[in-house]
C-alpha cells in the first residue's frame, strides 16, 4: 500500500496510524469478535474507497467513455437514423469520403477562422481586464461581478439578442455605424461580416470568465517577485511582461487548451444566428458552418448517423493533433529562449 | 479574498525596521510600483467601467426589446429605453413559445444534475485527496482526461442509447449522461487536499468510524462551501447546455435553450416576444448571479489557482 502511492500524504501524519486498526495492540480477549471487525476494518481502508468512485466511473463509463468508443465503430458503417440497428460495414470509406467532401474542408476552414477570430481577441481582452482587476480598487466585486454575467447567459439567449444588434436593416450595430458615417454591412449573408459576428457572441460570453482564471492566478504571484523586477528598474509594462506574464503562463495554458475545445465545437452560435433553416447549413451558402453544424446536418437532416460520426473523430484528432503542435512548438520556441 | 490578504503582508514587511534612512527611502519609493498593490488610476476605472458597460448592456438591451414593441425595434434610432409592454411580451413567451414549459424543465434537468454532480464529486474527491487505495493516480489522470474529451465525440451512440431506453424526447436522456463531471471531482478533489487536516480523518478512526461515516459526519461538513459553489457553476452550465440537448429533446418538451433556439427559427415572429423569451430564459440566472455572484466568482477562481 505505501509503496504503491508515493505521492499520497501532503501534511499531517501518514500511514502507520490510519493502518493501525483500533484495538489492535490492546488487551486480548473476544478474540473472534475482534478479528470480525478486523476483516470490515480491513475492507473499510481497501475497499470503500472503490465504493466512492464507483458512481462516477459507472455513470461516466456507461454515458460518456462507452459511446466514445462506440462512436468510432460507427464511423466504420453506413448507418441511418430510420434504421439505426441495420449496420453496413465500410471499412474507412466514411472517412475518405470526408476528405473529398468540399462541406467538410469550408466547415473545417470556418470552424478554424471563427476560432481565431474569437479566441485570440477574447484572451488578449481577457489578460487586460484581469490586469485591470488585479489594481486595488473600489467596487472591485461590481467588476468582477459583470465580468462573469454574460457567462450566465444562455447560448440562446446570447445569440438572440447578438442577432437583433446584428440585423442588416434596424440593428444597433448598423445604426451606430450610419452615424458615423459608415454604410450598413449585411452580417448574415457575407462571409466574413457573418464570422465576425458569430465571434462577437463567443468572445462576449466568454472573456470575463477568462479574465477571473488569469486574475485568480496572477493574485498568487509572490510580491516579492514585482519589488525584485522594480529594483532592477523594470518598468510597469517590463513587470507585466516579465512577471506577470511568466507568473501565470500555466493558466494562459490551460484557457487556450479549454477556448481551442470551445472553438472546436462551436454549434449553438451560427445555428441560432442563422435563424431557422439556414442555420444548420451555416448560412445560404454555408458561409458559416462549422463543424458542429455539419456533424448535426449529416446526422439528423441527412440521416447518415456513419458519416456524423467520423466528423465527431475528425473533430477529435484535429484537436489532438493542435495540442500536439502546441506541444512541440512550446518545446522548440523554450529552447530557443 | 486574497486581495485582502496583500495589505497584511505589506504590513507584516513594514514593520521590519529598515537599517539605513537610504534604505527606508528606497522602499518607499517602490510600494506604489509593486505590482497588485497598487491603486487602480482614473484610466483603469474608465476602462473597467466601459467593460462593465459592454458586459451588461446586451442584457440591458434585451429587457428594453422586450418591453417595446415588434414596430418599434424596426424603427430608427432603436429603442434605449423601456417601454411599456414588457408583462404582455413576456406572457406571450410564456405561452405561445413554451417558455414556461422549457423553464420548469430546465429547472428539472439543472436541479438534478447540480445535486447529483455535487453529492458524487465530493464523494470521489474525497476518496482522490485523503484515501489511500491501488491505482489512486492512474484513476485521477483518468478523470483529468475525460475533461480534454469533446462531448460531440458521443452523440450518436448516446443518442441511439436514450432511443433504446424509451428516453428519447424526455428529461431523462438530458439528465443521465451529466449526472457526474470529472471538472467536479477534480475541483473537490483540490479543495479537500488542503481543507481537509489528516488528523480530523485519523481521530475518526480512531473513534472507530468506517469511511461512509467519516464522509457523512467530518467531509460533509468540512466541505458545505465549495459544495455550494459547485452546485451553483453546475446549475448554471446545465441550464445553458445547449448542444446535446438540442438532439435528444425536441419542440414539444425542450428546455430553455432548446426552445430559444426555436424562437429564432421562425416560431414566433415578433421580436419583441423573441426577446421577452431570451429575457425569461435568463432571468434565473441572473436572480442567482444577483444573490450569489461573489460566491460564484469565488468559486471560478478557486478552481483557477488550484487547477
Amino acid at each position: 500500500m505505501a509503496t504503491s502511492t508515493p505521492a499520497a500524504p501532503t501534511g499531517g501524519q501518514p500511514h502507520p496510524a490510519s493502518a493501525a486498526p483500533p484495538g489492535k495492540g490492546g488487551a486480548g480477549g473476544g478474540s473472534s469478535q475482534q478479528s470480525r471487525r478486523n476483516i470490515i476494518h480491513r475492507f473499510d481502508l481497501k475497499g470503500m474507497p472503490y465504493g466512492f468512485i464507483a458512481p462516477f466511473f459507472l455513470i461516466f463509463g456507461a454515458f460518456g467513455l462507452y459511446p466514445l468508443l462506440y462512436t468510432f465503430w460507427i464511423s466504420l458503417h453506413r448507418v441511418e437514423l430510420s434504421t439505426m440497428h441495420t449496420r453496413e460495414w465500410r471499412g474507412l470509406a466514411n472517412f475518405t469520403e470526408l476528405l473529398k467532401d468540399d462541406l467538410f474542408w469550408n466547415a473545417l476552414t470556418n470552424t478554424f477562422t471563427i476560432g481565431v477570430i474569437s479566441t485570440v481577441p477574447q484572451l488578449l481582452m481577457a489578460l487586460g481586464l484581469a490586469h485591470l482587476l488585479n489594481y486595488r480598487l473600489r467596487g472591485s466585486v461590481f467588476f468582477r461581478v459583470a465580468a462573469l454575467v454574460p457567462y450566465a447567459t444562455s447560448i440562446g439567449a446570447a445569440a438572440l439578442v447578438f442577432t437583433m444588434l446584428f440585423e442588416r436593416d434596424f440593428g444597433m450595430v448598423n445604426w451606430a455605424l450610419g452615424a458615423v458615417g459608415i454604410d450598413g454591412i449585411d452580417w448574415s449573408s457575407e462571409k466574413w461580416p457573418a464570422q465576425f459576428a458569430i465571434s462577437t457572441i463567443v468572445i462576449w460570453r466568454w472573456t470575463g470568465y477568462n479574465a477571473l482564471l488569469y486574475l485568480a492566478s496572477m493574485q498568487a504571484i509572490p510580491r516579492d517577485l514585482y519589488e525584485a523586477a522594480a529594483i532592477d528598474g523594470a518598468s510597469r509594462w517590463q513587470q507585466f511582461r516579465t512577471v506577470t506574464i511568466p507568473g501565470i503562463s500555466a493558466t494562459i495554458i490551460f484557457t487556450i487548451v479549454l477556448s481551442t475545445i470551445g472553438a472546436t465545437q462551436l454549434f449553438g452560435e451560427p445555428l441560432i444566428f442563422g435563424q431557422g433553416p439556414n442555420g444548420v447549413s451555416g448560412g445560404a451558402d454555408n458561409q458559416y458552418q462549422t463543424l458542429g453544424l455539419l456533424l448535426y446536418e449529416e446526422g439528423w437532416k441527412n440521416y447518415q448517423m456513419g458519416r456524423a460520426s467520423a466528423i465527431a473523430w475528425a473533430m477529435f484528432l484535429i484537436l489532438i493533433l493542435i495540442f500536439v503542435l502546441q506541444r512541440v512548438i512550446g518545446r522548440v520556441t523554450s529552447r530557443k529562449s | 479574498m486574497t486581495t485582502d490578504i496583500a495589505p497584511v503582508l505589506a504590513d507584516a514587511q513594514d514593520r521590519t525596521p529598515p537599517s539605513r534612512p537610504a534604505e527606508r527611502r528606497l522602499r518607499r519609493a517602490l510600494r506604489p510600483g509593486a505590482g497588485r498593490q497598487h491603486h487602480a488610476g482614473p484610466l483603469a476605472y474608465v476602462l473597467l467601467g466601459f467593460a462593465a458597460l459592454v458586459s451588461l448592456f446586451p442584457l440591458y438591451w434585451t429587457m428594453v426589446a422586450a418591453s417595446t414593441t415588434n414596430t418599434r425595434i424596426t424603427q430608427s434610432p432603436p429603442p434605449f429605453l423601456p417601454g411599456p409592454n414588457l408583462f404582455k411580451n413576456l406572457g406571450k413567451a410564456w405561452t405561445d413559445a413554451a417558455m414556461g414549459q422549457a423553464m420548469m424543465n430546465s429547472l428539472i434537468v439543472a436541479g438534478v444534475i447540480a445535486l447529483s454532480t455535487v453529492f458524487f464529486a465530493t464523494l470521489a474527491g474525497f476518496a482522490f485527496a485523503k484515501l489511500r487505495f491501488k491505482g489512486r493516480n492512474a484513476l485521477l489522470m483518468l478523470v483529468i482526461g475525460t475533461m480534454m474529451v469533446p462531448p460531440q465525440l458521443g452523440v450518436v451512440p448516446l443518442f441511439m442509447m436514450m432511443a433504446d431506453l424509451g428516453w428519447g424526447q424526455k428529461l431523462p436522456s438530458v439528465i443521465f449522461p451529466t449526472l457526474v463531471s470529472a471538472v467536479g471531482v477534480f475541483f473537490m478533489r483540490q479543495y479537500l487536499k488542503e481543507a481537509l487536516p489528516d488528523e480530523l480523518i485519523e481521530a475518526g478512526r480512531i473513534d472507530g468510524a468506517h469511511s461512509l461515516r467519516i464522509f457523512w459526519s467530518i467531509v460533509l461538513p468540512i466541505a458545505r462551501p465549495p459544495m455550494a459553489v459547485l452546485f451553483m457553476i453546475t446549475f448554471v452550465h446545465a441550464w445553458n447546455d445547449f448542444f446535446w440537448p438540442f438532439i435528444a429533446l425536441d419542440m414539444t418538451n425542450p428546455t430553455v435553450p432548446v426552445a430559444l433556439s426555436q424562437l429564432s427559427a421562425g416560431y414566433v415572429r415578433d421580436q419583441s416576444v423573441i426577446m421577452a423569451g431570451a429575457l425569461l430564459g435568463t432571468l434565473p440566472l441572473l436572480a442567482m448571479f444577483l444573490v450569489f455572484g461573489r460566491q460564484i466568482v469565488g468559486g471560478i477562481m478557486q478552481g483557477a489557482v488550484k487547477g
